[in-house]
């Protein structure tokens, strides 16, 4: 909406037409400049290790913001991701003790499978404002789990060997150290770029975000895109809690809570308006990078805990004016 | 400039006005100048910066260039707040009331008297308004009357009226017209924004227009200045053709075995009763009617985006039952309707919005064929001519330049009928033509086409077939030879065939003559 | 009539709701008395004003999602401040720690439309940095309560003439609640300033257009949220004693009752009152499934479902009052 006046820079216009242009190079930058930073308070600590490690732990926050940057872009949220990706993590973590991992896997899957479909259901079909909606099936999520819990105690838990190397592994290539999580990234990355930017199915979330009477006079059917839409994001999430219990290796019942706000985040500071029609993945994923470094930039500040939440919050607030700053041409 | 004006200082006089948003120059050189007492027509071709301009003038944007004086005095116009002190009170293209809030907060919130708005609003022709109605709730075109009415309460000194008729039946565009006329008779101004050119010769004195972005005229209405100021506009003359009139051998070859859609019997609610007529293949079908008489049921129940309470439609000779309007479309049925923000996805560029049917069915979700959907979307682009310099988000781009998205879908997309409401609201002279064109060309191969319109002068120059419906009953259907003006007027006022009548302004000879004759 | 109806209905739908709820929980528990609804009253106040801080903000169009660690940093303030100081001391901590909540509650809405960042970022990020100091304040759980603090919410109210069966239905807890929102609400629901923050929720662009100052009403409306938080916290330290650094759940709460009580997420409709109902009616159940004895686990699938299922429902005859 132009209502604001606008200014015309003539210095440095024409640098910033280009970055309007390109939304990903600005934030590529604020995330760079946050590296140098981090490298100036600690010299020699960015090297191949600490880049793999904030890489390792910047996958599972992307994937679950793949799932808000997508919900998101037809004006939903999906809150129950972090709870989807707890109970796929210690189903599979519980029942590959005794199970064969095709049908541990399988099993682990089914929850996700489940809420996702119900979520759908509800959201398109019964138009349940989604964030009440996953928040609920959220609830009984970890209700159910935590009644599941009880019927497993006695046989315990065990981290299969392949999500370990998934998750905390490192492939050398050309004297690199590839973290092998980015095997199960990059090419789901590609595919939800491609999704988006380049399928019917993406254009429908864009579309049915933006106003959903014009889509269903287009002949679109809402409960149809809804329901595929929040299937996806579960399934997404699914997999990430099995990546996750690879990196973190101890389950518990409140294994990726901690990550479902985070998520929401790195998809709105990479530029997806949580009211629809708006944004992308690409931006998302350095949105979830930027979270991650922050917050070990944090964490090797020696302060009291209070001071650097007070920090982190200001830099993400200050991040995503700049951002913002830089990107608006009006 | 004109001679007339000389004596008078004027009320508001705005030069040199600019306005940039990004790389689009919406305004590069805009001047206006209005006397006291006078309709000011503001002219221009869609995207011209007509509303560009009011919206400067009122303060909701602001200008990057540019001086405007109200009675000689510099004033900086910051807020539309201070351009209603300032005594300028726009009606936007876009309805302004607040659409979770009821018409008496809304008066509230912008401190607009009761009583005088009451009056207004009788005045407009709307006797049943109740003030607790919510907004949202209320129909495009009686917001319309509200946001002018609202305006007319508070007395200001100039008014600024931004395709006021454009979204108005017959009857309540009258009304306006002759209030309008009215404030200039009482020494206020009005700048007045219209594609009609019968409204402008109606009601105008003179005449600024813009093309693209620039001042480039100023004309006092005369009779049969109307070429010149269109090719003011547009730069060029333009032909306008009478296409109505099907040739013979046209109407040989489509003698069709059966029609394409028959409705038997419909019914919607209260609002349409056993309405039955055929729509034939190659046939454009024009639906007469005032404001509220069904219409939009009619058109809403073929598109299947109502269910009717009872009757038939027939598709090609097989009983159709739609549950979506994806049910209607699969038939070959498409609707466009007459307001396009239920039409558009506004953050979206021009391209998925008119490419949104491809993908609609479940089968299409897959790859999109890039190539073939730019070359398809360009054509229907090129076909309407829109105005592409905004084209990242239809939002951007003007009215008239929206309106034209919606249609160029249906094109692009081939369908088989098309459903018309009010297409040529808010489109400016040059295109209407090629409007007409394009429907008679569909037609030509054998589409079918209904179309509703709440301007009468189109019947004529498209349609083949009168339906005139009032009072949600279909009371007469007759061929186009038969509708001239005047007796669409009647027919739409439910009078009988023969009757005569006269009927508002438009109607009389001599008003209409400079725009209707062609 | 009808059109009480229809704009109340949702609010309507819910008092039934709650009073099918507490027929039900006389009859699980038949000595359901005052005493244990002068508790529940208490239980409820904090989530109360958690969810007015939102419902003004969400009437707005935005979202706070600060709104619990605004709680946790006016309740640490206020506890800390209280601790070992004299009864009247409390006199000044109580205006002091309002006009924390409210100034805060500004800055939120001052770096939204300065910003121009999403309100979901800014409200997110101030709730770190709101967590940040509270933890700064103090660093566990601690602090004291002036005794008339604590005594304004326990017992009920003796209003004379009234038989006592009568007035032990009445909590102080619950008038205290009332007092404070009414106080607000009701003055700004009648004010322009109340249409204005309708106003900008329901069309910021028609909102301008009609004259409305959007930039000031949103930063007013996240200085009463702020305000109604810091209430919140107050409540907290009042009805505990000690002030915590760690927000308790009344974010999540505050977003869902919102919801239920008929509030659209966007902006522009709904009003206080069936947010409040909403908040009672998800807390009395809560208080059934305990005096059920039901397994606190599968407390949380009920819970779930239950909210789920009312908003359906309701989606439901919104769905069929539409044809
Ligand atoms: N917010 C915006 N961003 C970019 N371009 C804009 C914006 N608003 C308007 N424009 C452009 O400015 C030009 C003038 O638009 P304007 O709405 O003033 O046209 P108009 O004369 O009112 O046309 P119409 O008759 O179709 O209503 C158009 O080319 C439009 O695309
Ligand atoms: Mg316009």
């Amino acid at each position: 909406m132009s209502t604001s006046a606008i200014t015309p820079v003539p210095f440095g216009r024409r640098i910033k037409r280009f970055m309007a242009d390109r939304p990903l190079v600005p934030l590529i930058i604020l995330l760079v400049i946050l590296v140098v930073i981090l490298q100036i308070l600690r010299p020699g600590i960015v090297n191949e290790r600490w880049i793999a490690n904030t890489i390792k732990f910047a996958i599972p926050l992307a994937i679950l913001a793949g799932c808000q940057t997508m919900t998101m872009l037809t004006g939903g949220i999906d809150l129950s991701v972090g709870t989807v990706a707890t109970m796929s993590a210690f189903i599979m973590a519980t029942q590959i003790v005794n199970q064969d991992p095709a049908i541990a896997f399988l099993l682990a899957m089914m929850p996700a499978v489940l809420i996702g479909l119900v979520n759908g259901i509800g959201v398109g079909v019964f138009r349940v404002h989604p964030l009440i909606m996953t928040l609920g099936t959220s609830l009984i999520g970890t209700g159910c789990l935590q009644v599941y819990q009880r019927t497993v105690i006695a046989s315990g838990a065990k981290i299969p060997d392949f999500l370990a190397w998934l998750g905390t592994g490192v492939t050398p290539i050309v004297g690199f150290a590839f973290p092998n999580a980015l095997l199960l990234f990059v090419p789901l990355a590609a595919l939800i770029v491609f999704t988006l930017a380049r399928t019917g199915f993406g254009r429908l979330l864009y579309a049915v975000g933006d106003n959903e009477r014009a889509t269903r006079l287009s002949g679109v059917q809402y409960w149809q895109v809804i329901t595929a839409l929040y299937v996806t994001s579960s399934v997404l999430a699914g997999i990430t809690g099995l990546l996750y219990i690879g990196l973190i290796k101890a389950p518990s019942l409140s294994l990726a809570e901690p990550l479902v706000l985070p998520s929401v985040a790195a998809a709105v500071i990479g530029g997806t308006s949580i009211f629809g029609g708006r944004g992308g993945y690409t931006g998302t994923i350095i949105g979830a990078l930027i979270l991650t470094v922050l917050t070990t930039l944090l964490t090797i500040l020696q302060m009291p805990e209070g001071a650097r939440r007070i920090l982190f919050g200001l830099i993400v607030l200050f991040v995503t004016a700049a951002y913002l700053r830089i990107v608006e041409e009006r | 400039m004109t001679t007339s004006a000389q004596q008078q200082s004027p009320l508001l006089d705005a030069t040199g006005v600019a306005k940039n948003y990004g790389a689009v120059a919406a305004l590069r050189n805009a001047s206006l100048s209005v006397l006291p007492g006078e309709v000011h027509a503001l002219m221009g071709a869609n995207g011209a910066g007509k509303s560009t301009l009011v919206k400067i003038l009122t303060g909701a944007i602001q200008a990057n260039a540019g001086r405007i004086l109200i009675r000689g005095e510099a004033r900086d116009i910051r807020s539309p707040a201070a351009g209603r002190r300032a005594g300028l009170l726009p009606v936007y293209q876009e309805p302004s009331l607040i659409p979770d809030l009821d018409v008496l907060s809304n008066l509230r919130l912008t401190g607009t008297p009761v009583e005088p708005f009451r009056a207004w609003v009788r005045e407009l022709g709307i006797a049943d308004l109740d003030l607790r109605d919510t907004a949202r709730d209320i129909p495009l075109a009686v917001l319309r009357v509200l946001d002018l009415a609202r305006a007319l309460a508070v007395e200001p000194d100039v008014l600024l009226l931004d395709e006021m008729t454009a979204a108005l039946p017959a009857n309540l565009a009258e009304k306006v017209l002759e209030v309008v006329r009215r404030q200039g008779d009482a020494g206020r101004a009005v700048i007045f924004i219209s594609h009609r050119f019968v409204e402008i010769s109606a009601l105008c004195d003179r005449a600024t227009v813009l093309r693209d972005g620039e001042t480039v005229g100023v004309v006092d209405i005369v009779p049969g200045v109307e070429e010149k100021i269109v090719e003011l506009m547009l730069g060029t003359r333009i032909v306008k053709t009478h296409v109505a009139a099907r040739s013979a051998a046209e109407k040989a070859v489509s003698a069709p075995a059966r029609p394409r859609i028959a409705v038997k019997d419909l019914r919607v609610g209260t609002k349409l009763n056993d309405v039955s007529f055929d729509l034939r293949d190659g046939e454009v079908a024009g639906v007469v009617a005032l404001e509220g008489q069904g219409q939009d049921e009619l058109f809403a129940a073929l598109a299947g985006s109502i269910r009717p309470s009872g009757g038939t439609i027939e598709v090609d000779g097989n009983q159709a039952k739609f549950a979506h309007p994806i049910d209607a479309i699969r038939a070959g049925i498409a609707y466009v309707p007459g307001d396009r923000s239920e039409a558009l996805a506004m953050q979206r560029s021009v391209r998925e919005n008119i490419a949104l049917p491809f993908s609609a069915a479940l089968r299409n979700w897959g790859p999109i064929n890039m190539r073939k959907e730019r070359d398809t979307v360009l054509g229907a682009i090129k076909r309407l001519q829109i105005d592409t310099r905004a084209q990242g988000e239809v939002q951007r781009l003007s009215g008239g330049n929206q309106q034209k998205v919606t249609i160029a879908r249906w094109i692009a997309a081939d369908a088989r009928t098309i459903l018309c409401f009010d297409p040529t609201r808010g489109i400016d002279v040059g295109t209407k033509q090629e409007i007409y064109k394009l429907l008679r060309e569909l037609a030509g191969h054998g589409k079918s086409v209904l179309f509703y319109t709440s301007e009468l002068e189109e019947v004529q120059r498209v349609c083949d077939r009168v339906i005139v419906i009032f009072g949600g009953r279909l009371v007469d259907i007759f061929p186009v030879e038969e509708a001239d003006e005047p007796a669409l007027m009647r027919a739409a006022y439910g009078l009988p065939r023969g009757a005569k009548a006269d009927v508002g302004i438009l109607a009389a000879p001599n008003a209409s003559e400079p725009g209707a004759t062609p | 009539m009808s059109h009480f109806l229809r704009r109340q209905g949702w609010v309507v739908g819910l008092f039934a709701l709650l009073i099918v709820l507490f027929i039900a929980t006389r009859i699980i528990q038949p000595g359901y008395g005052s005493g244990d609804f002068g508790s529940l009253a208490r239980a409820v106040l904090p989530y109360a004003f958690a969810v007015a801080a939102q419902t003004v903000v969400v009437i707005a169009g935005g979202i706070d999602l600060s709104v619990a660690a605004m709680m946790a940093l006016t309740s640490v303030t206020a506890a800390s401040m209280m601790a070992g100081a004299s009864e009247e001391y409390a006199l000044f901590v109580v205006p002091f720690v309002l006009a924390m909540g409210f100034v805060l509650g500004a800055l939120n809405g001052l770096l939204i439309v300065v910003t121009r960042v999403p309100d979901i970022v800014v409200t997110l990020a101030m709730l770190f940095v709101l967590q940040g100091a509270a933890l700064l304040v103090l660093d566990a759980p601690g602090g004291g309560a002036a005794e008339w603090l604590k005594a304004l919410i326990s017992g009920t109210v003796p209003i004379p003439g009234l038989p006592d069966a009568v007035d032990a239905w009445l909590p102080k807890a619950l008038l205290v609640l009332i007092v404070c929102l009414c106080v607000i609400w009701i003055p700004l629901r009648r004010s322009r300033l109340g249409l204005s923050i309708y106003a900008i929720g329901s069309s910021e662009l028609a909102a301008f257009r009609s004259g409305v100052p959007v930039k000031r009403t949103r930063i007013i409306a996240y200085a009463l949220s702020g305000l109604f938080a810091a209430f919140g916290g107050l409540a907290l330290t009042m009805s505990t004693g000690i002030g915590a650094p760690i927000p308790g759940p009344y974010l999540l709460a505050s977003v869902a009752a919102v919801v239920l009580g008929g509030v659209a997420l966007g902006g522009g409709k709904g009003g206080l009152l069936g947010p409040i109902v909403a908040v009672f009616v998800l807390r009395l159940v809560r208080t059934d499934l305990t005096l059920l004895a039901i397994d606190p686990n599968v407390t949380a699938i009920i819970e779930g479902l239950i909210m789920v299922a009312v908003v359906m429902f309701g989606a439901f005859i919104t769905m069929r009052g539409r044809q």
